[in-house]
């Protein structure tokens, strides 16, 4: 079971959703977002636009490495999902 | 008891100021949409409900919608793209609601959606975008967007769209194809100044009651359409500058619009001799009149853009702009003296009112 955190700022567009989240049996970042999704209606669409690709300034972290949608994830991994620090 | 609502984009979230039938004292609430950049606000006629069209830099596109005058908020985006490969969808910059109750929104690279479940799911509406001109679209100063869409009042087929710096386009079979609608309108920044495309309308507005009358603030003048946009007459005498951003039309004369002249697209772009404005017609565009009563006459480098300047519907007509540096300014005889909402917002991208009834 991957463990997910997501961003502050994210969760405050769904109501009531918390910031971590275990996801079984997602085998990529792009599995474990849609299966995100299906619990978080929406959710898909404010991490990936057409592509499919992460959005520009959206970063993921699988066990604290750079990810993209086709990255792995164990079963044991934490998945961060973290907006990049724009501006100054 | 009326209640009339100014809705207010802005890039750090909407506002909503309310007042009652005399416009003089106002409440305020927001940032709304959790502060996100919103470029226009409509509300939807039948149910009430509020609908801001944005997008984050980080979350991306998003109609926000709320069905309790902007307590609380959902969003969507569902199908609102563009397919694989195609430059992905920044923002959404413009709401309308067509006569069969379907919603249309203009995004950012252009391009128009409709979505006939309010909002909820999006399509696009590939017929513009498949146009032939397509390849030729170049981006004004704030990007290549659809930023006008003015459907027929009553027929769902025709609608007609303005995009920067494309120029105005209406279909006739509910978006299956296009044609362009720009014959007498200049493009004086191009080697031809009156190509079939490449026109840079700001705001494109219809006139009450006259379906084929059709106003629009270009880059290049002021102008008027009496035949659906066939052909345009120049209304720019009169006024001090054929450069601006927002018109809006009289909610029940056709022959009366406002607009905000600037200064001219490479002086700076704010209002003439610094000396704040708002000119109106009452006769189609054949005089103009200067309104300033209440507005700063010395040191106002105010910019107003397009989609920040809105009329309500009631008698006497109010009026407000919002300017690039976050002052609302509202009248409430339809442009006859000016009386500042607040100054302290952010840049305010769009005004829109609308009055309640209860």
């Amino acid at each position: 079971m991957a463990t997910v955190v997501l961003p502050g700022s994210l969760i405050a567009l769904f109501p009531g959703v918390t910031r971590r989240h275990v996801v079984e049996g997602a085998a990529t970042v792009d599995a474990l977002i849609s299966a995100l999704d299906r619990d978080v209606p929406g959710l898909r669409d404010r991490l990936i636009e057409a592509g499919p690709q992460l959005r520009p300034h959206i970063n993921v972290f699988v066990a604290g490495q750079p990810a993209d949608l086709a990255t792995p994830v164990a079963e044991d991994d934490t998945v961060h999902v973290i907006p990049a620090v724009s501006g100054g | 008891m009326t209640r009339v609502l100014l809705l207010v984009g802005t890039p750090k979230g909407a506002f909503i100021f309310e007042s009652d039938e005399g416009r003089r004292d106002w409440t305020t609430r927001g940032p709304l949409c959790e502060g996100w950049p919103i470029h226009d606000l409509i509300v939807e006629p039948g149910s009430g409900a509020i609908l801001a069209a944005g997008g984050s830099p980080w979350y991306g596109p998003a109609v926000w919608r709320s069905e309790d005058l902007g307590t609380t908020w959902t969003h969507s985006s569902a199908g609102l793209t563009y397919a694989d490969g195609v430059d992905p969808i920044e923002t959404v910059w413009s709401l309308a609601t067509a006569p069969d109750g379907a919603l249309l929104a203009g995004v950012q690279p252009a391009g128009l959606f409709r979505s006939e479940d309010r909002g909820a799911t999006w399509s696009h509406v590939e017929g513009l975008t498949n146009h032939p001109t397509r390849s030729t679209w170049q981006p004004g100063a704030g990007g290549l967007i659809l930023h006008s869409i003015v459907p027929h009042p009553t027929d769902a087929d025709r609608t007609w769209i303005g995009i920067s710096a494309v120029g105005t386009f209406e279909t006739r079979n509910k978006g299956a194809s296009w044609e362009p609608r720009n014959k007498g309108v200049r493009a004086d920044f191009n080697p031809d100044p009156h190509p079939v495309t490449g026109q840079c309308v700001h705001k494109l507005v219809a006139a009450a009651g006259e379906p084929e009358t059709l106003y629009q603030q270009n880059h290049c003048g002021v102008y008027r359409s009496e035949d659906g946009g066939a052909n345009w007459t120049d209304l720019t005498p009169g006024l001090p500058s054929q450069f601006g951003f927002p018109m809006v039309a009289h909610p029940r004369d056709p022959a009366t619009a406002w607009v905000i002249p600037m200064n001219g697209d490479d002086k700076g772009r704010y209002m003439p001799e610094a000396r704040a404005a708002v000119w109106r017609t009452h006769d189609r565009g054949a005089n103009w009149i200067r309104s300033d009563a209440g507005l700063p006459q010395h040191d106002a480098y105010l910019t107003v853009l397009r989609e920040a300047m809105a009329r309500d519907t009631l008698d006497p007509v109010g009026v407000s702009f919002g300017t690039e540096t976050g002052q609302l300014w509202h009248s409430a005889d339809g442009g006859g003296s000016w009386d500042l909402v607040t100054a302290d917002l952010p840049a305010i991208w769009s005004v829109e009112a609308t009055v309640l009834d209860s």
